[in-house]
């Protein structure tokens, strides 16, 4: 059919205010740049001074514990009350959305101070007989409840209701006909549930829980009302006493950055070893800059 | 062999207020290729699933090999088996799909040993040397690596076969195997099915594929509105049917 023809000569589109809204912002932007090295209120040998001050990495690290237990413990509890949510098991169920509206329904922080004041309501914690029976052991509740483990319970617990919904959009998004397929071959619901159907709703469940764990990073600033030392405090005791406050909050800002984008990397990688067996060819990986510039959210 | 491989009695479903069988009696012989025809909605996907107890049955009986299908009864009470008892008895019925449901995450071979291995506890050794030779037997020795969407769908339905077959079945259902298929690669599958019924193995089939009915199917069956509307040898049946809803419905497909 193409026999004998010519090569066609395509005229692409011309897109000429791309050429001059491009040209106007990089201008803007440019000068924006200048400024923010040319100014010297913005203290820039004071952050490299403070990047890998003690303090600021002692800070640095708290921050990242607290990230990566409070996710976990967020994602084995969402697992669960997903789970539950999904179970057949009416009180189950009732449950776990008893739980999701209570911890979605109050601030992150309420919940914190909550939960390092809990020795005022119950000062021994124990386990024991239910409704007045002998008790087993007990403790004393202000020797539990530590900053650390208050801040780890509040956002810990907190995460767990919003990773629920996650992970229940994920479970919902795997087709009926995969459960099917694999009780005939004669396997158990809980088997079914690992080996077939969390694997496939991992597609659906990672790209949030990417957004959840970067969001949880600046999240945890929030601890500061419980007195528990991370970065913003570490940056906050620091400039409260040389008073260099934009430099300091640029230093903790530099960090969070990279670890965002350390987060984003990783969050790449994950998806890549689950999208197997997806899509036809794998697809092609968009580009680290491009990665890193959008947000963790967008749809595989 | 005097118990029959199924044994339906009077087995009724409804989905709320719908009467989806209506009293079905069947016996399936050791051996036995019995296909099952009949209009959408006349409850045939239905009986199927009851026969490995993917549905309830609401009332009548469903033996497999003598065994009561979902129940254990004790006096005349019936008591419900836990769902870990259901799964074990499931081990020995081959299901095949019309959409084929294979896991899309694993590939052929994986998806093949992942029941031999998770669920009978074969070593991984053997169960893939076993399912190599099954890839084999349905003609895909090559692409024991793929993974399902890099197959064709009669390539993937010979895959769900395998995959069927590798738990070593004493009975294999087939829900309408070819229906999801291009004209041109319902052959294969079908070539598959016809060996099986060679070596023996117990199949009830749901198909739209005449041809295969009468020529490898040993009984026929013509379902209409949850009830069983005539029941006998595939040639008599797709030939001289008695029945006025079997001429009916046979002039609209033949
Ligand atoms: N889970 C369900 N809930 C409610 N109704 C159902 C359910 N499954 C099947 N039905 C209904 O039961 C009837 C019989 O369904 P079934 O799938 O057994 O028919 P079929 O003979 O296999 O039809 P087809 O040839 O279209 O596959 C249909 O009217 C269907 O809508
Ligand atoms: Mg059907």
């Amino acid at each position: 059919m193409t026999q004998g023809h010519a090569p066609q000569k395509v005229v692409p589109v011309r897109h000429p205010w791309r050429w001059v809204t491009g040209a106007i912002l990089a201008v803007l932007i440019a000068q924006a740049a200048t400024s923010v090295v040319t100014n010297d209120n913005f203290g820039w040998p004071v952050v490299w001074d403070y990047l890998f001050d003690p303090r600021v990495l002692q800070g640095l690290q708290n921050t990242l514990i607290l990230t990566v237990l409070s996710m976990v413990i967020g994602v084995v509890g969402g697992i669960l009350l997903a789970v539950m949510r999904l179970s057949g098991n009416p009180i189950a169920a009732g449950l776990a959305s008893a739980y999701i509206w209570l911890f979605r329904g109050t601030p992150l922080i309420t919940q914190l101070i909550f939960w390092f004041y809990i020795a005022a309501l119950y000062p021994r914690i124990g386990l024991g007989v239910p409704f007045g029976g002998p008790e087993f052991v007990s403790w004393d509740t202000n020797t539990l409840i530590t900053q650390f483990s208050a801040a780890l319970l509040g956002l810990g617990l907190n995460e767990a209701a919003y990773m629920a919904e996650i992970v229940r959009s994920g479970i919902q998004s795997v087709d009926e006909g995969q459960t099917e397929a694999a009780s005939a071959l004669g396997m158990t619901r809980g088997r079914i549930l690992r080996r077939i159907v969390l694997p496939q709703a991992m597609r659906v469940i990672i790209p949030p829980t990417g957004n959840q764990t970067i969001s949880m990073l600046k999240t945890t600033s929030l601890v500061i009302v419980i007195g528990y030392y991370e970065l913003m405090v570490a940056a906050g005791q620091i400039y409260a006493r040389n008073f260099q406050t934009i430099p300091l909050l640029i230093t903790a800002a530099l960090w969070y950055l990279a670890l965002t984008s350390v987060l984003t990397l990783v969050q790449t990688q994950i998806e890549r070893r689950y999208s197997r067996g997806m899509s036809r060819s794998s697809k092609a990986s968009r580009g680290l800059v491009n990665r890193l510039l959008t947000s963790g959210s967008d749809q595989v | 062999m005097t118990e029959p491989m199924v044994r339906a009695e009077g087995v009724c479903k409804s989905y709320g207020r719908l009467e989806v069988l209506r009293g079905i009696d069947l016996e399936v012989a050791h051996g036995e290729v019995m296909c099952v025809i009949g209009p959408s909605g006349s409850g045939k996907s239905t009986f199927l699933r009851c026969i490995n107890h993917l549905e309830k049955v609401d009332a009548g009986r469903l033996y497999v090999d003598g065994d009561l299908v979902g129940y254990r009864q004790r006096g005349d009470r019936l008591h419900e088996l836990r769902e870990d008892e259901v799964a074990h008895k499931r081990r020995s019925i081959g299901m095949v799909f019309q959409r084929f449901n294979l896991f899309p995450h694993m590939t052929a071979l994986e998806n093949i040993t992942e029941a031999p291995v998770g669920v009978l506890g074969r070593p991984k050794a053997s169960a893939r040397a076993h399912a190599l030779d099954l890839l084999d037997q349905v003609g895909l020795g090559d692409k024991a690596a793929a993974y399902p969407n890099q197959l064709s769908g009669g390539q993937q339905q010979r895959v769900a076969i395998a995959r069927a077959l590798a738990m070593e079945p004493k009975l294999m259902l087939f829900d309408e195997p070819t229906s999801a298929l291009d004209p041109e690669l319902v052959g294969d599958v079908l070539e598959v099915m016809r060996k099986l019924a060679e070596q023996g193995m117990t199949m009830v089939v749901v198909t739209h594929e005449m041809g295969f009915a009468r020529e490898v199917g040993d009984s026929l069956v013509f379902m209409d509105e949850g009830v069983v509307v005539e029941h006998g040898n595939p040639r008599d049946v797709l030939g001289n049917p008695q029945e006025e809803r079997t001429q009916a419905f046979l002039s609209k497909v033949l």
